[in-house]
C-alpha cells in the first residue's frame, strides 16, 4: 500500500476583510483550511503582523525599546511613522492607554486628534485599541471614528457591554471595521456577532477578537475556543462565525511575570528583553498556528521572527 | 476502530464446538465485539487470527515508552486531533542536541544549562527531558560525550546515529536506560532492528518525504518491529509542518496505523541559529502534533514560554489546573501586609498574583480549596462561601503572620462581605475590584489609606 495524503475539504470559508485604503490596504482572512494546511485547500491571505504603539510615553516598556523610540515616543504620529519606515509591519496598532479613566483619562476629543494625526502620518492601515473600559471606549470611539473617516480603521473592540455604541459609530456611521471582543467561548463569540448583525453591522465588517492570553496563562482555553470556532465554520459552515480573527498578543505577553520580572529579582532567568520577546514569539506563533489571522506585536525582533515564520509556512 | 461481531466471526474456526460457553462461534463473536467476553475464551483461535485481531483492536496511535525509572516518559497514544474533543494524553518532550564535533566547552555549557533550567510550575516539573546525542565522525568523542552526559544528567538518551557499528558500542553504555535509537533508514533498517529488538528500544525512522517514510514503516513492521518513532523532518519548515500534520492525521483520521507513532522534529536545524525562530517553531510543533522537539540549547528565555505552553496545551480540558491551597507572600509580604483571598484555579491565581506583583504592594494571598473553578463558578458551586473562607483564614495561620486585619475579597463576590464578617469578627472585609487588572491602583490606594 502506498501513502495517500489525508485531505479535508471545508464547507465554509473565512470572510475576507479589508483594512486601510488605496494601495496600502490589506486583506485579512479568506482561508478555507486550518492555518498553513495548504494540502487541504485555499489558505487565504497571509497572516498579518501589526505593531503596537501608544498614545502616551511607554513608561512600562523594556528599556531597549524605550531607547529605540526615544526620539519619537512623545509624539504618536512620529512614532507610527518611524515604526512603519523602520520595521515595515502589515499594520500599526495604536493603543489609547492615555484614555484610561484609571490613568490620564484623556478626553475623547484629545484621542480623536491623536488618532487622526497618526492615520495621516502613515500609509499602512491603522488599528485603534481602547482602554478595556467599555463605557469610555464607546465615548472615545464615537469621536475617533469621525476623526479618521475614510481611513478604514479597525476598532478594538466592541464588547457585549458597548457593542451598540461602538458598532454604530465605527462601522455604520463611518464605514470602519469593528473588532468583536468576547471572552474565550465559542457561544459568546457567536452571540456578539449576531448582536452586531442585528444592529445593522455587516458581517463583512467584523473581525473577531475571541480572547487573549499569554502562553502558560490559560492559553489552552484560547486554543480550544479558536479550534472550535474554525471547525464550526469548516465542518458545519456556521454563518455566524465566518469572520477573521485578530489577537492583540502583545497586550498580554508583556504583562506576565516572565516578561516583567527585573533581572535583579530573578537573576537566573537572565535578560528581561529576551524573555519578553520569547513570550511574545511563542504566544504569537502558537495562536497563528491555531487560527488567528492577525496578531499585534510589540518588539521589532518578534515581528522579524514571525514574518520569517509566516513566509516559510505560506 | 471497534471491530464488528462479523469481522471477529470471520477469524474464528467456525466449529461451533461450544467450548467457549456459547452455542455458536457467531454468538461468541457478538459478545466479544461488545466487550462482554475476552477472545481468549475460545481455545481454538489460530495464532494468525489472534495477531490480526490484536492489530485491528490496537489503538490508532501507539504509546511508546522512552527512558527508565525516574526518567521514563510515554509518547504518543493520542486519540483525538483537537484537545476539546477529549484530551491530549502524552505531552511532547524537549531535547537538547549534542554532537561529537562540539568542543568540551560547548558541551559543558549545555549540560550546565540543562541543569539550571529546571523548576516546578503548578505541580509539574519543567525541564529538558532528552539528550539528543548525534554521531558525526569521531567515534571515541561520541562515546565520551555519552559517558559524560550519563554521569552528569538525568535524561533520556536519543542516540542519533546511522552507523550500526558505532551504535553497537554506544548502546553498550546506555542500553539499560531504554534510549531512543534514531537513524533507521532505507539501507540499514534490518541491522538497526536487530540491534534494538532484544531490548525493545524505541527506534526512530528516517526517510526522505512521507511516501518513503511510509514504505519504511511497512518494511520495519514487516520484520515484526513496532516500537517506532517517526522522523518528521523535511527539507524546509513548510515540509516539516506538512509531515507532522499528515502523520498525525493519517493515524487518527484515516485510521492507518502505519503512521500511528510519535514524531520527532529537529527545530534547531530549521531555525538556523535564530533562537527566537527556534522558540516560534517549537511552539508551532507543541500546538500541532510534535512528540519530540529537539533544540540547540536551553535557557530561561526559551524554557519559560515553551514549558508553560506545553503545560497548557496538554491540560485535561475536563480538569482545570489548580494551585495548592495555602498562604502565599507576594512582594515580600510582612506582618503589616493585608490579605487578599481568591480561588485555587491556577489561571485566576496567576492573573491575580501577576497584578499584585505589578502593584509592588506587599500582600498575602490566601488560597482556600475552592474546587479549581473561577471565582463565580466556585461561588455558585458553594465552594467559595463565607464560612469556607472564614474557616480557611482561621486555620491557615495567617493571623500569626500579619497584624493587618484587612481581608480583600474579589469584587465579583461582594455579596460575601457580610457572611465573612460574621465568621471573622476581628477582620475588616474590603471588597476589591471586579477585574484583576484594576488591582494595582486599588492596592496602591489601600496602602496610602493605611499610611494616612
Ligand atoms: S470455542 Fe471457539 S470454535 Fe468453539 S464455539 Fe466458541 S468460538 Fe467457536
Amino acid at each position: 500500500m502506498a501513502f495517500k495524503m489525508s485531505v479535508q475539504k471545508a464547507k465554509g470559508k473565512v470572510e475576507e476583510v479589508q483594512l486601510g485604503s488605496g494601495d496600502n490596504a490589506i486583506t485579512i482572512g479568506g482561508e478555507a483550511t486550518l492555518p498553513f494546511y495548504d494540502f487541504d485547500g485555499e489558505t487565504g491571505s497571509k497572516a498579518k503582523l501589526g505593531m503596537e504603539i501608544l498614545d502616551i510615553y511607554p513608561e512600562e516598556w523594556v528599556k531597549p525599546l524605550k531607547e529605540t523610540y526615544k526620539d519619537v515616543a512623545e509624539d504618536p504620529a512620529k512614532w507610527a511613522k518611524y515604526v512603519e519606515d523602520e520595521f515595515n509591519p502589515d499594520f500599526i496598532c495604536l493603543r489609547l492607554e492615555g484614555a484610561d479613566p484609571n490613568g490620564l483619562d484623556k478626553s475623547p476629543e484629545e484621542c480623536a486628534k491623536v488618532c487622526k494625526s497618526v492615520a495621516e502620518a502613515i500609509n499602512k492601515p491603522l488599528v485603534i485599541a481602547g482602554t478595556n473600559n467599555h463605557e469610555k471606549d464607546k465615548e472615545v470611539f464615537e469621536k475617533v471614528a469621525e476623526a479618521v473617516d475614510g481611513y478604514n480603521c479597525l476598532f478594538l473592540s466592541a464588547t457585549e457591554e458597548n457593542y451598540k455604541g461602538v458598532g454604530a459609530a465605527a462601522s455604520m456611521a463611518y464605514s470602519h471595521k469593528v473588532g468583536a471582543e468576547s471572552s474565550v467561548d465559542i457561544n459568546l463569540a457567536k452571540q456578539l456577532n449576531v448582536l452586531l448583525g442585528q444592529l445593522g453591522v455587516d458581517y463583512g465588517d467584523i473581525v473577531m477578537n475571541v480572547g487573549n492570553a499569554a502562553a502558560g496563562y490559560g492559553f489552552e482555553y484560547l486554543v480550544s475556543t479558536i479550534d472550535r470556532i474554525r471547525l464550526a465554520l469548516f465542518n458545519q459552515n456556521d454563518k455566524t462565525l465566518t469572520m477573521p480573527i485578530i489577537t492583540p498578543v502583545s497586550f498580554e505577553t508583556w504583562t506576565v511575570k516572565e516578561s516583567m520580572a527585573p533581572e535583579e529579582e530573578v537573576a537566573e532567568w537572565g535578560n528581561r528583553e529576551d524573555r519578553g520577546i520569547s513570550m511574545e514569539v511563542s504566544t504569537a506563533a502558537s495562536i497563528l498556528s491555531v487560527g488567528s489571522d492577525a496578531v499585534v506585536l510589540r518588539h521589532p525582533k518578534s515581528l522579524e521572527t514571525l514574518k520569517e515564520l509566516v513566509d516559510a509556512l505560506e | 476502530m471497534a471491530l464488528k461481531g462479523l469481522d471477529i466471526f470471520k477469524l474464528t474456526p467456525k466449529k461451533n464446538c461450544k467450548d467457549c460457553g456459547f452455542p455458536t462461534c457467531l454468538a461468541f463473536s457478538m459478545k466479544v465485539a461488545q466487550g462482554a467476553v475476552e477472545i481468549g475464551k475460545c481455545p481454538h483461535m489460530s495464532d494468525e487470527s489472534l495477531a490480526k485481531l490484536e492489530e485491528a483492536t490496537a489503538p490508532l496511535m501507539k504509546t511508546i515508552k522512552i527512558g527508565k525509572g525516574d526518567n521514563e516518559y510515554e509518547l504518543g497514544g493520542e486519540t483525538v486531533l483537537f484537545r476539546h474533543e477529549k484530551t491530549f494524553v502524552n505531552r511532547n518532550r524537549f531535547a537538547v542536541r549534542f554532537t561529537d564535533e562540539m568542543k568540551d566547552e560547548e558541551i559543558n555549557e549545555k549540560i550546565e544549562n540543562i541543569k539550571s533550567v529546571q523548576y516546578e510550575r503548578i505541580g509539574e516539573d519543567m525541564k529538558i527531558e532528552i539528550a539528543c546525542v548525534e554521531y558525526v565522525s569521531n567515534k571515541d568523542d561520541y562515546l565520551d560525550i555519552i559517558k559524560k552526559i550519563k554521569n552528569e544528567l538525568d535524561v533520556v538518551f536519543m542516540l542519533v546515529c546511522e552507523d550500526t557499528d558505532v551504535l553497537k558500542e554506544a548502546l553498550e553504555l546506555v542500553k539499560d536506560e531504554n534510549p531512543i535509537v534514531y537513524g533507521a533508514n532505507e539501507e540499514n533498517y534490518e541491522e538497526m532492528v536487530n540491534l534494538v529488538k532484544d531490548d525493545k528500544l524505541p527506534l526512530g525512522l528516517k526517510a526522505k518525504g512521507l511516501e518513503e517514510l511510509y514504505s519504511l514503516v511497512e518494511k520495519v513492521q514487516g520484520l515484526g518491529y513496532k516500537e517506532l518513532i517517526l522522523g518528521a523532518q523535511g527539507e524546509s519548515i513548510k515540509e516539516t509542518f506538512k509531515n507532522v500534520v499528515q502523520i498525525r492525521r493519517t493515524a487518527l483520521k484515516e485510521e492507518d496505523r502505519k503512521f500511528g507513532y510519535p514524531s520527532v522534529i529537529f527545530a534547531d536545524e530549521l531555525s538556523k541559529d535564530n533562537k527566537f525562530m527556534e522558540v516560534a517553531l517549537s511552539s508551532l510543533f507543541t500546538v500541532r502534533y510534535g512528540s519530540i522537539v529537539v533544540l540547540d540549547d536551553i535557557d530561561y528565555a526559551k524554557g519559560l514560554p515553551l514549558f508553560a505552553l506545553r503545560q497548557n496545551v496538554y491540560t485535561d480540558p475536563q480538569r482545570p489546573m489548580t494551585v495548592e491551597p495555602d498562604i502565599y507572600p507576594i512582594n515580600g509580604a510582612d506582618e503589616n501586609s493585608p490579605v487578599l483571598v481568591t480561588v485555587d484555579f491556577a489561571l485566576t491565581y496567576f492573573i491575580v498574583s501577576g497584578e499584585i506583583e505589578r502593584s509592588k504592594v506587599p500582600c498575602w494571598m490566601a488560597i482556600p480549596d475552592a474546587g479549581g473553578y473561577s471565582v463565580l463558578t466556585s461561588w455558585a458551586a458553594g465552594k467559595f462561601g463565607g464560612s469556607s473562607i472564614g474557616n480557611f483564614i482561621k486555620e491557615s495561620g495567617i493571623e500569626e503572620k500579619t497584624n493587618s486585619r484587612k481581608l480583600v475579597i474579589p469584587g465579583k463576590v461582594a455579596v460575601l462581605k457580610g457572611d465573612i464578617e460574621d465568621s471573622l469578627p476581628d477582620w475588616e472585609v474590603v471588597v476589591g475590584p471586579d477585574e484583576a487588572m484594576h488591582l494595582p491602583k486599588f492596592l496602591k490606594d489601600l496602602q496610602e489609606e493605611a499610611y494616612a
